[in-house]
């Protein structure tokens, strides 16, 4: 295990606490005794090659797979142990933007972003239509309120989905790829947009990504996932983990090597 | 300090932290007074009203006192949004920089003023284009229709010369959906049928003193009209449905294009397995529904009349000739690649969105059901003319 200082040692008590985690994918064990804090405002990253459960891992902790075991703390409580009603209500302190937007085909973006708040807030329609507009300008898409996802570009799906995932402001936002699939101009606006958003709504971030300038970007805290082992190897900042991590998949992923060199 | 807070859970604020807003202007200038908690709460959220600006002289810089600001969300950020819009509007200047750093990093994402809104087109059609747009389209359609029948049957003959795109797998995949598996709803919903055929028969023939005639009417029936028509109409429901929403999902996944670029003929790969399964197994469901809708006429008609088993199935034989079973077992087979190729052809040609999937199943069972009938028409006036 590659444990780097986080660059902030905090006190509070961790806005999500995952202990000893163990997920899986129908009968098959995906990762195992996974551990982590994730503190306030901070940008966590989960690392890994493809296929070694990142994706997976982030389904558990919004609460669309049931783990095999262990525990999830969001605030102090235990997820998993609290109803359906109450996990609920936390997932509403919850934003995720999905890998390909998941904007609904049959809504505009506009609808797509006003569900939520019409679904969970009593406010009048003029001020969730001023909300709507509000959630697309920070996104840049105030202009495609009325465009229905199918009229408008992959990147724009993924901000649109943005834009619905801060709909209700949520405090902890989940991304899943953020970048995957976009140019590398669009790439770095959305990871420009990420941290200002983070500052600007005081949320806290999980990140689920293999992009590396991404990752350095943004990133302040992580673990890496191994796809043989199937446990988190490395836990730290990306940066941090590319400069002082001696493992070899955590090495070879961080400077993009195609070959692990074996002890 | 000004805090961040979060939509939910919604609470009840107390009157003194109702977010207030108000334009003053003093010898400091002009000024917006923002107090209270600006969170998202229904009882606490409100909008600006341009017309306050109209008593701050024109090209003076508007200056914003957030002394009394406590917690705030997106509501603050929509208000200072409309402020500062109607402010441009107004030719006032904006003095931002007493707020606070995470509301001027939103705000430095939002354009001042208002974009134009794209719109997706919709054309107004007068209703002769639109007929006339409906009878080409209808020509055109009824074209492809033939041209996928005959690549079909092109790829049925590659069949024959041991060279085809159609997978087995595939091709068995689809004939045990479209046979066996559909065997318990054919079965259930023809036997209702001859039933109810032979309750009522039997009560109106009872005042003739004609029930005996109870199994030439189930038996033509079913044979002739009831079980082909309703087997049908099952498998458009069932099966053509199916076909159209697996199309259309291939085709908002790209699988269709990508059978395209490698040149895999979508004639032979889709729609010649549909066709196939659908055209072999539907004449044997026919003759299915048939035989049981008639053991539903007998269980009736043993229920309410007075007559022997043996005695009623001998009627049966008696009354219905076989070329009425015949006549049924090619018009099925007619159904069905009229099914096939229909929901195939829905499928194709929907677009790519989940809604899209839907309109296309949709269209593909009332397309099919409707041209069941029709075609069921031609075929009675046909029987009509050779006499069957």
């Amino acid at each position: 295990m590659c444990a780097a200082p986080a660059l902030s040692p905090q006190t509070t008590q961790p806005l999500i606490a995952i202990r000893d985690l163990t997920i899986s994918f129908e009968s098959r064990i995906i990762q195992q005794n996974i551990s982590f804090d994730l503190h306030r405002g901070s940008i966590f990253a989960i690392m890994g090659g493809s296929g070694c459960g990142k994706s997976t891992l982030l389904k558990n902790m919004i609460g669309l797979l049931r783990p095999l075991s262990g525990q999830m703390f969001v605030d102090g409580e235990d997820y998993w142990t609290q109803d359906e009603a109450r996990r609920s209500a936390i997932n509403r302190r919850f934003g995720v933007l999905f890998q390909s937007g998941a904007l609904w085909s049959s809504m505009t973006i506009g609808e797509n972003v006003a569900l939520p708040l019409e679904m969970f807030t009593d406010l009048p329609p003029r001020i969730i239509h001023k909300l709507v507009q509000l959630k697309l300008g920070l996104v840049g898409m105030e202009q495609a309120i009325d465009l229905f996802p199918s009229e408008i570009s992959g990147g724009m799906c993924k901000r649109a989905g943005l834009a619905r995932a801060i709909a209700l402001d949520p405090d902890i936002l989940f991304f899943d790829e953020p970048s995957a699939g976009l140019d590398p101009i669009t790439s770095a606006r959305l990871d420009d947009l990420i941290l200002t958003l983070r500052d600007g709504l005081g949320a806290t971030i999980i990140i689920v990504s293999h992009e590396l300038p991404s990752l350095f970007a943004i990133a302040d805290d992580g673990i890496f996932l191994d796809a043989v082992t199937h446990t988190s190897i490395a836990h730290g900042s990306p940066t941090v983990l590319r400069d002082t991590c001696t493992l070899p998949e955590v090495t070879a992923f961080m400077n993009r090597s195609s070959s692990i060199p074996h002890p | 300090m000004s805090q961040h807070a979060s939509v939910l859970p919604s609470h009840t604020l107390p009157t003194d932290n109702k977010p207030q807003w108000s334009v003053y202007t003093d010898t400091n200038g002009s000024f917006l007074r923002l107090q209270g908690e600006w969170t998202l709460s229904s009882s606490s959220t409100v909008l600006f009203d341009p017309t306050a600006l109209s008593s701050v002289p024109r090209g003076q810089t508007l200056k914003i006192d957030i002394s009394d600001l406590k917690t705030w969300n997106s509501a603050l950020i929509t208000f200072l949004w409309s402020v500062e819009q109607a402010a441009v509007k107004a030719g006032l200047q904006m003095n931002t920089s007493t707020l606070p750093a995470p509301v001027l990093r939103l705000m430095a994402l939002l354009p001042s003023t208002p974009s134009p809104h794209q719109h997706h087109v919709v054309e107004r059609v007068n209703p002769f284009e639109k007929v006339a747009d409906l009878t080409l389209s209808c020509l055109n359609e009824a074209g492809i229709f033939a041209q996928m029948i005959f690549d079909a049957t092109v790829g049925a003959l590659y069949i024959l010369k041991g060279r085809s795109f159609m997978r087995k797998k595939d091709l068995l995949t689809d004939i045990w959906n479209a046979g066996p598996s559909a065997l318990l709803i054919v079965g259930v919903v023809n036997f209702l049928l001859g039933a109810i055929l032979a309750f009522v028969g039997l009560i109106e023939l009872r005042k003739f003193a004609a029930e005996i005639y109870v199994t030439d009417l189930v038996g033509i029936a079913c044979a002739r009209e009831i079980s082909a028509i309703m087997t049908a109409i099952i498998m458009a429901g069932r099966t053509g449905g199916s076909y159209a929403a697996r199309i259309s999902t291939m085709q908002g996944n790209e699988e269709i294009d990508a059978l395209a670029v490698f040149g895999i003929p979508i004639s032979s790969y889709i729609l010649l397995p549909s066709i196939i399964s659908l055209s072999l197994m539907m004449p044997f469901l026919y003759i299915y529904g048939t035989l049981i809708g008639i053991c539903g006429g007998f269980v009736v008609s043993m229920t309410m009349m007075n007559m022997s088993p043996i005695g009623y199935w001998i009627a049966t034989f008696d009354g219905v000739a076989l070329k009425e079973f015949i006549f049924g077992f090619i018009k099925t087979y007619f159904f069905a690649v009229f099914i096939a190729t229909a929901s195939c052809r829905v499928g194709l040609k929907a677009g790519r969105s989940a809604a899209d999937v839907g309109i296309a199943a949709t269209r593909a069972v009332v397309i099919s059901i409707v041209g069941i009938i029709a075609m069921d028409a031609v075929f009675a006036v046909i029987a009509n003319a050779l006499g069957i």
